[in-house]
């Protein structure tokens, strides 16, 4: 059982599905030469050739289209953006294109492409660069959404994703690039769509994602330490949403903590605390309660970032409130 | 001389080497003759189906039968037809909403056409996207897309799995003049020129987007293809409502692309007869303007011109019209008596397995 960064983890995954399927190539700004600006793709220029590894000009909605068109002709893209902010100057591209042209084409066609996209903040890259726009993009049918949290994750969802015959996109907490965890020496995969139960508890439910899965491990401890025994889910996936998996946790703890380290307001948490009561509603003794970073665009300064965003005290001090704790 | 060689002789398409200003392609007599009868013939045939298929859509939109947003392409016949008559099976089509004429020209079956109109089972994409996306990938058919400019990286993205695979094609992409005032033009044009994709970009000038006539909303005059040079793409411009000039220019265009392995632009100078969409009032021109593009009608001058010159005859011209309108009048029963799409169709096709 090795221990690798996320980084190296989509390394083995990219290099994998490089040297597996001729169809396969990259394409993004300064992922060649420069060896991308999170450096996931360095050394794979000398390695795989200009032809499968494209430097693209600053142009996300040409290259996030071409990409689209490529795999409409057959083949499969990765494409790397960024940041997920960026995203937004391209969402034509993969809303109205990817997202719809199967379903306006009476399913002709089909859009085998990953989008890779560094997400979230804490790093200190301000307002235009923090954001979690998977979120948004979750909300989309016709594409599906993933966010590791961990090496394992983030290997295993790579490989579906890359097999996967419809747009991915694949948002990579920046975070936790160099975060470290365990993978098997065997063969594995991440099936899109599955949620993770990280820990097993009977007391509380607490789902998050991405980065947010770190916080709550870390929130964990700490509630272990006042008597309280959480059960914890990593999402993973976003569109779908794993409703099973939280439901069957919430029949045994009877009770839901969402948490979200984007941006509160309009998030994905919502959505699935709307449904869990619709589906579910009735194996809970409490209000599903809510955790997600301050509704502000990101600040610059570290105090004031790391107060926005979403950490264990939040979760702890949320419990110990709503429930009465 | 052949007439292809003329154009190259006399350089009538701008290059990298040649600055100088270019003249419009026509047709001469001699190109006319360098084509056989029955090519004539299905030309005009083609472009007549698409006429009397776009009345048939005005009248079924006036009774209800067709919903939504309707452009029609009459007037602009010469461009479509003209341009994919040049093209193979092996190259790729993709344009913008106003695709009937793109489609029809591209043979895709009338009937099922017609059927997506009317939003039925069984047309090209089951009544999912309408007269906006028409879709056949089975001819390389690649939409119909509504958002204008949107269609063009999807083009240059088909034009790059050909390069990538090294396949024997191009991509041909549509699009209208208001679309090159969006961002995504120059920066698909940047993309497509410094990848050398094997792409053709084609312009359908018909001087308006929507109620903007290109003098209001255009910096830079009243031709698109000068610019090309800014993009080091080689660029041509054509009389869009003739339709031998037409075939002719995507005929170079697609050798070039093929040989010299880049990008290529044709600009074509065409003119919707019709409103913008169904909707148009057309408030913001002139009927004089109109009447004047109906004198250069490709329905009515090519063929009394292949008459003049003793190619056909009126009555051969006559016979093709009466077997189109039959097609036609089956294309709306066609589509008219086919089922709705079952309600079960609302979640299928999303994604793929
Ligand atoms: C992004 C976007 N903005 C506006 C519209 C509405 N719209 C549809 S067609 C059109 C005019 C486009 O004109 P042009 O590109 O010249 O094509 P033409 O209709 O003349 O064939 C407009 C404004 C749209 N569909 N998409
Ligand atoms: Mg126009």
């Amino acid at each position: 059982m090795p221990e690798i960064t996320i980084r190296e983890a989509l390394k083995i995954a990219l290099n994998e599905a490089m040297e597996n399927d001729e169809k396969v190539f990259i394409m993004g700004e300064d992922i060649g030469e420069y060896g991308g600006a999170y450096a996931v793709t360095d050394g794979f220029l000398k390695k795989f050739g200009s032809r499968r590894i494209k430097d693209t000009p600053i142009s996300e909605q040409a290259f996030v289209g071409a990409g689209i068109g490529a795999a409409v002709g057959g083949l499969r893209p990765v494409i790397e953006l960024m940041s997920i902010s960026f995203s937004l100057v391209a969402f034509d591209q993969i809303v109205n294109m990817a997202g719809n042209i199967r379903y306006m084409s009476g399913g002709q066609i089909s859009v085998p492409m990953v989008i890779r996209a560094p997400t979230g903040a804490g790093v200190q890259l301000a307002a235009t660069h923090s954001q979690s726009f998977e979120t948004w993009l979750a909300e989309v049918p016709g594409i599906k959404v993933v966010c590791p949290s961990n090496s394992y994750d983030a290997l295993g969802l790579m490989r579906s994703a890359i097999k996967d015959n419809n747009p991915v996109i694949f948002a990579e907490p920046a975070l936790l690039y160099g975060s470290k965890s365990n993978i098997p020496n065997e063969y594995f995969e991440v099936n899109l769509g599955d949620a993770n139960v990280m820990k097993e508890g009977d007391d509380i439910t607490i789902v998050s994602y991405g980065y947010g899965s770190k916080v709550l491990s870390d929130s964990a401890k700490k509630l272990e330490s006042i008597g309280i025994k959480p059960e914890l889910i990593d999402l993973r996936s976003l569109n779908p949403i794993d409703y099973q998996t939280i439901i069957h946790s919430i029949q045994k703890t009877n009770r839901l903590v969402l948490v979200d380290t984007a941006r509160k307001t309009g998030g994905i948490m919502a959505e699935i605390s709307a449904n869990i009561n619709e589906k579910a509603g009735e194996w809970l003794d409490g209000p599903i309660v809510r955790v997600g970073s301050k509704d502000v665009p990101w600040p610059y300064n570290k105090n004031l970032e790391q107060e926005v965003l979403t950490d264990s005290n939040n979760i702890l001090d949320t419990i110990k409130v709503s429930y009465g704790i | 001389m052949t007439s292809k060689q003329k154009i190259e002789k006399n350089k009538s398409f701008h290059d990298n080497d040649s600055k100088k200003s270019t003249k419009t392609l026509n047709s001469s007599n001699s190109t006319t003759r360098s084509l056989g009868k029955n090519e004539h013939l299905e030309l005009f045939r083609k472009m007549y189906l698409i006429r009397q298929f776009e009345n048939a859509c005005g009248q079924n939109y006036a009774n209800g039968n067709i919903r939504g947003f309707l452009h029609l392409y009459s007037g602009q016949e010469a461009t479509g037809v003209g341009s994919l008559s040049s093209l193979k099976d092996s190259d790729y089509i993709v344009t913008h909403y106003r695709d009937h004429g793109h489609a029809l020209a591209r043979g895709i079956d009338v009937n099922r056409s017609m059927a997506e109109l009317f939003g039925k089972k069984t047309g090209l994409s089951k009544g999912k996207g309408g007269s906006m996306h028409l879709f056949d990938a089975s001819k390389k058919f690649m939409g119909g897309h509504a958002i204008v400019g949107g269609q063009l990286p999807l083009a240059a993205g088909l034009a790059l799995s050909q390069q990538y695979d090294k396949k024997d094609g191009i991509t041909i992409c549509f699009f209208g003049d208001g679309s090159t005032n969006q961002g995504i033009y120059h920066e698909t044009l940047n993309l497509a020129a410094v990848w050398n994709l094997p792409i053709l970009f084609f312009l359908e000038n018909n001087m308006y987007g929507m109620g903007s006539s290109i003098e209001r909303v255009r910096a830079g005059g009243l031709d698109f293809f000068p610019a090309m040079n800014t993009y080091e793409i080689p660029s041509m411009e054509v009389d869009g409502m003739d339709v031998l000039a037409v075939r002719e220019a995507t005929e170079i265009a697609r050798e070039k692309i093929l040989k010299e392995k880049k990008p290529f632009f044709i600009e074509s100078k065409t003119f919707r007869f019709v409103g913008h969409s169904y909707a148009d009032g057309q408030k913001y021109r002139n009927q004089d303007e109109v009447i004047k593009w109906e004198q250069k009608d490709p329905i009515i001058v090519y063929p009394n011109k292949l008459i003049d010159m003793k190619i056909t005859t009126n009555d051969e011209i006559n016979n093709i019209k009466t077997e189109v309108d039959n097609v036609i009048n089956d294309a709306v029963k066609f589509a008219n008596e086919s089922e709705e799409p079952s309600l079960n169709e609302i979640f299928t096709d999303i994604l793929a397995e």
